[in-house]
Order: structure tokens, then sequence, then C-alpha cells
């Protein structure tokens, strides 16, 4: 389903929404900061930043509800600046839901209908086929405190839903909900999304969520778009060392180029130390070799042949999570090394106890170098 | 819970006799079979039936009634509309001075605002009587609603008129059709406080009060005057009655409001 699509890829497209260089600022604090972003259509899009980055800054600036200091937002190619958030094409789902606790649940659905004044049989129909999508149809006449948070979040969604927006904005939509009932739902809002072919946008904290959900995630950090990529590009290669460090859990070297030999750059750490790593970067420059904890082998033995990328050192501690243990590794030089092992057997994690000497390896092409 | 002491009970049996025994004997008296106020002579509700002849005490009721319910309905507007204003716009000029203005008839002696009402009316050459009490009332009343709505307003869930709007509601009919249905109970609650206020008002009535215009408490007032008829005991309870059961509406009006499903705060 995800596969395929990639109209970012494509010039010829002319995106949904694009931001041109948006900036808004709340007295001193900037919190979206000249930042440029185009989303397209039938894309499920992503927002993930830690907390204050100005995700939901960004989605009201599109709803409508705060107006841009600087720059320009595009929908359909046409400016929306000063377009009041009850004309605009968009519709958001609020984070505490927001329903009306004063209404029923086929009321909630049918307000935004209601306002266009559609036929009084249309907006009934309308509510049937939107609460059939939700599998809220029994509850129809239920008050929003009648129900359980699952439910709350469908009728929100049913109710956002409800006029066929061009972009469905999602504020931390599942924030509420237990794990399980998480996951479940993150399935039904991709395949509602693919059904609907709408424009989702949807903030997240949960890098998880993120990378299950959307064709492409972009990272935000104070107001500015540090990556924007599909969920696999963003975790094999992150441009820099804040997103490396940002998406998932990754080793850190700090290095200086020795020489570039084809697409491998030989990397020297201050103790001495030197890496082969795939990847381009001038000779004398700064950089950093990056390499995630599971594409790390950890072995009892010494590598055989010697290759260039792999340390010694001593486990400190374990951390059994259960499908996987991680490793801390303290290596000679005193700097930590987390490697993770899938514990494919029962009882495997107990193969390798704290205070052992530990061999780390990786290839070169598993590692990452980043400039910046 | 604690125990109630000795202690603790005598003072509540006193306060609440304070409060409450005048009251007491006041209703008492007006079941009184007897034409004299301070002789007992067994019950009766006569002096109920009198009273439906009075015709100047019946005409007072009436004022009383019409100002009360004209000047708590315009209360609740203006009041309505400056709590909206204190709580919905962050900071504006004069915001402190409003809301200082708003608070003022609180504390402001009673005599000093009817006289200063009246002296506005003198000089705006204004005819006194049915309509200056009910502006009076009005200025008297306002900020009961306010901070009744006010304290409402402020654990309401904006939110809520952001979702209305987003779904292509303009801002006037979101108020009305989200807003206004959800703090009713507050609402409702502070009208019933300027109606009561305003029914039991003296001094400020017989300040702004012109010919033609005599509410009930400046009837009994003045009747009194010329002793106590038993017949003032009986109107004095249907007061009391309805006077307490707004009170009683309001406080549970405002107590459910609170406690309404999804509004946060509470
Ligand atoms: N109405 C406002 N007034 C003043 N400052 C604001 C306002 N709204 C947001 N901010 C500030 O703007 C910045 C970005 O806020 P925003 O709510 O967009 O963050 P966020 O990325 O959604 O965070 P979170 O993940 O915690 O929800 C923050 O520093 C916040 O304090
Ligand atoms: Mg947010």
């Amino acid at each position: 389903m995800k596969r395929g699509f990639a109209p970012w890829a494509d010039p010829s497209q002319q995106p949904l929404v694009r931001f041109d260089a948006v900036t808004k600022r709340f007295g001193d604090v900037t919190a979206v900061d000249r930042l440029s972003l185009d989303i397209y259509e039938r894309e499920f899009f992503a927002l993930l930043g830690p907390s204050g980055c100005g995700k939901t800054t960004l989605l009201r600036l599109l709803a409508g509800f705060e107006a841009a200091d600087a720059g320009a937002i595009l929908l359909e190619g046409r400016n929306i600046d000063g377009v009041p958030p009850y004309r605009r094409p968009v519709n958001m789902m609020f984070q505490s839901y927001a329903l009306f606790p004063h209404m029923t649940v086929a009321a909630n659905v049918a307000f935004g209908l209601k306002q266009d004044r559609l036929p009084k049989g249309e907006i009934n129909a309308r509510v049937a086929e939107m609460l059939a999508l939700v599998k809220l149809e029994r509850f129809a006449h239920r008050k929003p405190h009648q129900l359980s948070g699952g439910q709350r979040q469908r009728v929100a969604l049913a109710r956002s839903l409800a006029k066929h927006p061009k972009v469905l904005l999602l504020d931390e939509p599942l924030a509420a909900l237990d794990k399980k009932l998480r996951e479940e739902t993150q399935f039904e809002l991709m395949d509602l999304q693919a059904r609907l072919g709408t424009t989702f946008v949807i903030v997240t904290h949960d890098q998880e969520e993120a990378m299950t959900m959307a064709h492409r995630i972009a990272v935000m950090d104070h107001g500015h778009v540090k990556q924007v990529s599909p969920p696999a590009d963003l975790y094999e290669q992150p441009n820099s060392r804040w997103v490396a460090e940002f998406i998932g859990d990754i080793n850190i070297i700090e290095t200086v180029v020795v020489s570039q030999t084809g697409d491998h750059a030989v990397l020297e750490t201050a103790a001495g130390r030197r890496f082969s790593v795939g990847g381009v970067a001038d000779a004398g420059a700064q950089a950093f070799m990056a390499v995630r904890p599971e594409k790390i082998r950890i072995a009892l033995t010494p590598p055989l042949g010697g290759g260039l990328n792999h340390v010694a050192g001593r486990v400190v501690d374990i951390g059994y999570l259960g499908d996987m243990s991680i490793y801390k590794v303290r290596l000679d030089d005193g700097s930590v090394m987390r490697a993770s092992l899938a514990n494919a057997r029962r009882g495997s994690e107990r193969d390798i106890v704290p205070d052992q000497p530990v061999w780390l390896s990786w290839p070169p092409e598993a590692a990452l170098l980043l400039t910046k | 819970m604690r125990r109630l002491s000795v202690f603790n009970l005598t003072t509540l049996a006193f306060g609440l006799a304070f409060l409450y025994l005048p009251i007491a004997i006041l209703v008492i008296y007006s079941f009184n079979d007897s034409r004299l106020v301070t002789v007992w002579g067994g019950w009766s509700t006569r002096w109920y039936a009198v009273l439906l002849h009075d015709r100047d005490l019946l005409a007072a009721t009436l004022n009383s009634l019409a100002i009360a319910l004209a000047s708590a309905t315009l209360a609740t507007i203006l009041g309505t509309m400056a709590a909206l204003a204190l709580t919905r716009f962050g900071r504006f000029r004069g915001r402190m001075l409003l809301s200082a203005m708003v608070y003022a008839p609180l504390v402001m002696p009673e005599v000093i605002t009817g006289l200063s009402l009246l002296l506005l009316f003198v000089a705006a050459d204004v005819d006194r009587g049915f309509s200056t009490i009910t502006a009076s009332h009005t200025t008297l009343t306002m900020c009961f609603v306010t901070i009744v709505v006010q304290s409402r307003l402020v654990d309401f869930d904006r939110s809520l008129e952001e979702a209305a709007m987003d779904l292509g509601c303009p801002p006037l009919r979101t108020f009305f059709s989200v807003t206004l249905p959800l703090i009713a109970p507050a609402v409702a609650a502070g009208f019933l406080l300027a109606f009561s206020l305003s029914l039991d008002d003296l001094v400020i009535a017989s300040f702004t009060t012109g010919p033609g215009a005599t509410t009930l408490p400046i009837r009994i007032y003045s009747e009194v005057r010329l002793g106590v008829k038993p017949e003032i005991n009986a109107v004095c309870t249907v007061l009391v009655a309805v006077v307490a059961t707004a009170i009683v509406m309001a406080s549970l009006l405002s107590k459910r409001g609170a406690a309404a499903p999804g509004l946060p705060g509470r």
C-alpha cells in the first residue's frame, strides 16, 4: 500500500499544502521559524519532534486558528492567509477530542454538515455512513460522556471526516489510548486514509507510530524542519547527528576523516582508533560515525581477520526487554557503546554476563558518516 | 467527619436561631387567626385571603415582579457579556478598570448607589418610575451575574469553540450553539440571583421610584410604619418563599453546571 507512492519525488506534482518560509512568534518565543514544507495529495504525513518544537502551532496555522507573522501557507496553490477557520476546507481532530458534551454522537457528527445547510436526508445519510465507518452505529444516540475513551476518539474522527475535508489534521489523536488499542487504531487509521484518499497530517510523540503510519515524516526542532523523509530513510539515512539521535537509539563516535577511497571513508578517533564507513567526506574534516545498536555484532572472541570496525570492551549493564537485550559495553577509552541482540531462543540472553570481555564489530555499510 | 462537640452544637444552634428565628416567627404569625399581631389566636389562613383583596398590595407585588423580571433579564444579558469580555480577551486596555467597575456595586453602600442614581435621573430629567427602578436594579445585580458566569467560563474548554469553527460554524453561531448551551446553568443561576435581589431591594428602589411604581418592599415598609398588620406577615411569607425558591434553584443550577459531563476543570 505504501510502496510506489512518492509524489514528492516527482517534480511535476503540485503540493496540496505548501508552507513557504512561515514564521509564527508568541511574544519572544518563535514557535515556527521560517519553515518550508510541502505536503501532497493522498499523503499520510507525520510531524515528529520534542515537546514545544511547534507541531501544534503548525497545525493551528493550517487550520486557521493562528495567523503567520511571515511567509505564506498555500492550499492547492492559493494563499489562504486571512481565510477564517470556518471557511477552510481543512478539518482538525483535537487532542482532547473536543466533542460537544450537550449533543449526541449523531448530532456531533452532523454538526459540520448542518453548517453547510445540506438537506436533512443527505445529512442523515452521511452521518450513518460516517458512524458505520468508525463502527459506532449502535452508539448514535449516546452522549459523549457515556462512551469509552476509544469510542470518543472514533466519534471525533468521524466528526472531522464527515465534511470530506481536503486535509485532515490530527493532533496526537491516539495519545489517550492504551498501547493495544493504539496499535489497532493505527491500522484502522491507515486503512481509512487509504480508502478515503484524504490527506492526513498527524502530530505524534510516538516514533513507532509515525514510522508505522506515515508515508513521510518531518522531524522538527525549535520551529525548524530538520529532515523530511520516508520512515526507512529517516532511520537509515538521517542527515544529521541530531536526527540520528532523535530517531531510535544510536551510538555516535566523534572522529576526523583520514582518507577517502571510492565510496568509503576512513575515520580516526582522538584515541587513534580507525574505522571504515560508507559515505563521502573531505579528508581532515570533523565527522561522526553513527551505528545503531542492532547493527553491531557482539562476540565473546575477537573477530577473525581483524577487520577495521571492531572494538573491545567489557559489559557493564544488560537491559532485558523481552524480545531483545541491550548490552552496554565500556570500551578501553572509557566511552560506552550499546549493542542489542535479539533473544532468538529462550535463555539465550544468559550467554553474556556483566563484566565479561566482549568484542563489538560492524560492517562498514552498517555505519553512517555524518558531517553535522 | 469529626463529631460535633456540645460547644459546636450550641454555637450552631445560636447562629441558626439568630438567622432564622425572626423569619420563623414571621411565617408562624402569618398563620395567626388573631387581628392583633402579638397575640396568638390559633391557626388560620385568613390573612392570605385578605391579601388577595388588598388592591394596593397586589399592585405593588405585580410591580415588583415585573421590575425583577425586566431587570434580571437585562442584568443577565449585560452580565454575561461582561463575563465574556473579562475572561476571553486576555489583555486589553482598560481590562483592570472594567473588572473593578463591574465589581464596584458589590461593595458600594446601597444608599450611595441609590443616591447617585437619583442624581443622575434628576440631572438627565428622566421621569422616575418603572423604568428607572429597572435600570437601577440592572446596575445593582449585573455584577452578580458576571461573577457567576465568569467562574463558569474560566474552566470552559476553548477547544470546543474552535472545533465548532473548524467545522464551518461562524463565531456568533458558535456562541449560540455551543458556548451558551454549556454555560446555560450558570446564566440561569445568575438570572435567579438577580431576580431575587431585585425583588427584595428597598433602598435603591425608594431612591429611584416615582409615582405609580411602588414596589412590594416599599409598600411593606410604609405600611409597617403605621403598625404591623397581619396581612403584611402573609405577604412577607410569600416573598420569603419566592426568594428562597429562587436561591435554592440558583445554587442547584450552578452545582449541576459544575458537574456537567464533558467540561474539564470543575
Ligand atoms: N498561545 C500561545 N501563547 C504563547 N506561547 C505559545 C502559545 N502556543 C504555543 N506557544 C509556544 O510555542 C512553542 C511551540 O508550541 P507548540 O504547542 O506548537 O508545541 P508542540 O510541538 O505541539 O509541543 P507538544 O509536543 O508538547 O504538544 C512553545 O514554546 C509554546 O510555549
Ligand atoms: Mg502539541
